[in-house]
């Protein structure tokens, strides 16, 4: 291992290296292009060896990508906010063919106003998609999640494509010490990709065909299941990279003195360091505060979150993303698994940071304090003015 | 490889793939229906020119002892055959 | 040795399609892929060769072959190729088979970044003018004064009103490795440029006009006579470009009638004799550029 000072998205780009992708097509965008010029320099200085192809759109990209895992190559590309929305055809398209490509995402506001900054709901917008959906806090999880997607994607039972994502500018332009492993480990944690879904040779296939009334179902039925079992190949791929890498993490989630807390906010992303400080700063105070976070999307760990707040009095979702006419979609996805397992919890949605907009400690805070009345509320943060944020 | 017809038409869940790629060619239904008038060769007449296997838009006319001959399984009885063929050695008949 | 019926691979690759009886363009890919035999690996896009020969579990290709998404036949084409490269895979052919909407219209942009790239691959077009998948609608190649049910042809407009896009040059202008025009009325010129581009590194771009009975109004067993018609009157023409210039292969002594070719087709019927002037002068001009510019 070797410590180095990167940024997010250098960091991914060592573990996307690590993980010796075979192909890699990606297209530039703020704020992912600096993982695109890395590989490019891995690629020059024959550290990296792959094809990298240069297309023209986000479209191309994935397609491309589909291309070379449709025979059996692991392929790799990268985008962002109007990117992922231009190759939002072929999301569904990879994911429907199975293909286990890993995408890294930095999450980054979606036109109109035009906004180059961090917010998600570029990603969250193509949550039907069918691709995992994982969410990093830091560089080093960046550059930890970039080989262990890799892992997880390609996994027998799951055979599905990965978006990883980095809060665009918080995260894939903050610099951070960082371990990096050596190819060694990262070979001994990587298998070569083993799969019977594609073209060879050997064995001619026809693929990514069409599915009529009578098997449509089925075929859909079978990609949910694969995408179900990414919970217990998260959970082999980490016990897995623990072994062999010395770090540890938690599943699909990460709870954080949520044991006992009465009150427990519920986020996702780059964010989550900032409630972690002030969820030590209430504690220090008597309060009973905790933290949830969601480090996946999709699957979206409807157990892991029932499990860390039934305890709890009432509970908040903070997250960049509005589903406009409804409510935050992270929000309605955690109401869903409140009422699964069955628990009446007052469950409120803050929404901010859209547009890169700065979500400070006290905002947090004032979020703990408002969950003390134990009621249920949808509120804007960052609306200024006479207007309260408040939905009505 | 030719695409053939299968015996055992993949239905039920076991057999339904987990993925979308199955094996190349594979075969479950003919089109013999589809015809309403098919081409006969005459073999006295048939010169093995081979110009109607070369423009068969299904590909159905095989070379058969110097001469042709063709797979009624899939033959659409779409005509080109007959038009190409100039020594007028195939003609249309209706099927009955 | 040239590659004619005799010679021709008797292996049929697709095979049990459910394409209309007499369409030309699965007779473009049925002898393309003779030709280029069983180490294709074929991408086609959405459209009529997927929509007839991918029906799970009806599958008619005995080679590898994958549906693409409309727009994407070229970058597909290019990660298929890419993938098998970066495996150490050499002995195979990549080859997209896209209409006319698929190359001219949605999937002009990754075509042109493809032969940008000059990435190993054979693109073939095969042009019927018109989106037939979807029900005969106007594409950017289809000709002046088609009937289409989006161009219908009334008292105040004759069909479409543009002429036909030049794809065969917009791929020459990127300097590709290699273009080539065809038509189905002329399968030996055909197998002899698919068997040159099988040979050649880099991006091959093969344009083959393939009519459609349904299309254009034709019975099934005109498609041959209608592609070596168009041919023979001058409204189309067999050529190559290469190393920087273009040939002209086939030179007609003497047009054959235009109005005769246009006449047989229920897409043309409603044209007026000016209508037909305006084609002839188009053809003409045409000409005159081939003769100025095609050795």
């Amino acid at each position: 291992m070797a410590k180095k000072f990167l940024s997010g998205n250098e960091a991914f780009a060592y573990g996307v290296r690590l993980a010796r992708p075979q192909v890699i097509s990606a297209y530039p965008i703020t704020p992912q292009t600096i993982v695109v010029e890395k590989l490019s320099e891995f690629v020059e200085d024959g550290s990296l060896k792959a094809e990298f192809i240069h297309v023209e759109s986000e479209h191309s990209a994935l397609s491309c990508a589909m291309g070379a895992s449709s025979v059996g190559a692991r392929a790799f590309t990268a985008t962002s906010s109007q990117g992922l929305l231009y190759m939002a055809e072929c999301l569904p398209y990879a994911a429907g063919g199975r293909f286990p490509i890993v995408m890294m995402n930095a999450n980054r506001s979606t036109a109109l106003p035009w906004n180059i900054y961090g917010d998600q709901r570029d990603s969250i917008s193509q949550l039907d998609s069918g691709w995992i959906q994982a969410y990093a806090e830091n560089a080093q999880e960046a550059l930890d999640l970039a080989l262990m997607s890799f892992y997880i994607a390609e996994h027998k039972k799951v055979s599905t494509p990965f978006m990883a994502n980095l809060d665009g500018f918080v995260l894939t332009h903050t610099y951070e010490v960082v371990d990096v492993p050596t190819q060694e480990q990262a070979d001994e944690f990587l298998p070569s990709l083993q799969t019977d879904n594609k073209m060879s040779l050997e064995s001619p296939k026809n693929l990514a065909f069409s599915a009529g009334p009578d098997t449509n179902t089925i075929f859909k039925y079978k990609e949910h299941i694969g995408i179900l079992n990414v919970s217990d190949a998260v959970a082999e791929a980490e016990r897995r990279f623990e072994k062999i890498f010395g770090r540890s993490y938690t599943g699909l989630t990460e709870s954080y003195k949520t044991e006992d807390a009465d009150y427990i906010l519920i986020t996702l992303g780059s964010i989550s360091g900032l409630v972690r400080e002030v969820v030590d700063k209430l504690r220090e105070q008597g309060r009973k505060a905790g933290l949830l976070r969601l480090r996946y999307l999709r699957p979206f760990p409807n157990k892991e979150i029932a499990e860390a707040v039934k305890r709890a009095k009432a509970i908040a979702v903070l997250e960049k993303d509005i589903s406009f006419g409804n409510e935050g979609t992270v929000y309605t996805n955690v109401n869903s698994a409140l009422q699964k397992a069955g628990l009446s919890i007052p469950a409120s949605n803050y929404i901010g940071g859209l547009g890169g907009k700065n979500i400070s400690g006290e905002e947090i805070e004032s979020i703990f304090d408002e969950l003390t009345d134990e009621r249920s509320r949808v509120e804007f943060l960052g609306i200024g003015g006479e207007d309260s944020g408040s939905q009505r | 490889m030719k695409p053939y017809l299968r015996e055992k038409i993949p239905a039920g869940f076991e057999d339904i793939p987990d993925t979308t790629s199955y094996e190349a060619g594979f075969l479950v239904t003919k089109n013999a229906g589809w015809r309403n008038v098919r081409p006969v060769v005459d073999t006295d007449k048939c010169v093995g020119c081979l110009n109607c296997y070369l423009y068969c838009p299904d590909g159905v006319i095989f070379k058969k002892d110097g001469k042709v001959a063709v797979d009624y399984d899939f033959c659409k009885g779409c005509g080109v055959c007959k038009k190409i063929c100039k020594i007028g050695a195939i003609e249309m008949e209706a099927e009955k | 040795m040239a590659v004619n019926a005799k010679t021709l691979n008797e292996t049929e690759f697709f095979y049990g399609h459910k394409a209309c009886a007499g369409c030309g363009g699965s007779l473009a890919v049925r002898i393309a892929l003779k030709v280029l035999g069983e180490n294709a690996f074929a991408v086609l896009p959405a459209g009529c060769m997927s929509a007839v020969g991918f029906n799970f579990p009806q599958l008619c290709f005995g080679n590898n072959a994958i549906i693409s998404t409309f727009a994407g036949t070229a970058s597909m084409l290019t990660g298929v190729q890419a993938g098998l490269k970066a495996q150490g895979i050499t002995d195979f052919h990549a080859v997209g088979f896209a209409g006319d909407g698929g190359t001219a219209d949605i999937g002009l942009q990754a075509l042109s970044g493809a032969i940008d790239r000059n990435d190993d691959i054979l693109y073939i077009c095969y042009d019927n003018e018109a989106y037939m998948n979807t029900g005969i609608q106007k594409s950017s190649l289809t000709p002046f004064g088609a009937r289409t049910t989006t161009t219908p042809a009334g008292k105040n407009i004759h069909g479409n009103i543009r002429p036909k896009k030049n794809m065969f040059e917009i791929a020459a202008a990127h300097g590709i490795a290699y273009a080539a025009t065809a038509s189905v009325g002329y399968l030996n010129d055909f197998m002899r440029k698919v068997e040159k581009a099988k040979n050649i590194k880099g991006t091959k771009y093969i344009h083959i006009l393939a009519p459609c009975p349904t299309g254009w109004g034709i019975k099934t067993d005109e498609t041959v006579e209608a592609a070596k018609e168009v041919v023979d009157c001058g409204l189309w023409y067999l050529a190559e470009y290469e190393n920087g210039s273009f040939v002209l292969n086939h030179k007609p002594k003497e047009f054959t009638s235009i109005k005769e070719y246009l006449r047989k087709q229920s897409r043309f019927r409603h044209l007026t004799d000016d209508d037909i002037e305006i084609i002839k002068k188009s053809r003409d001009a045409k000409w005159e550029f081939i003769y100025k510019n095609f050795n």
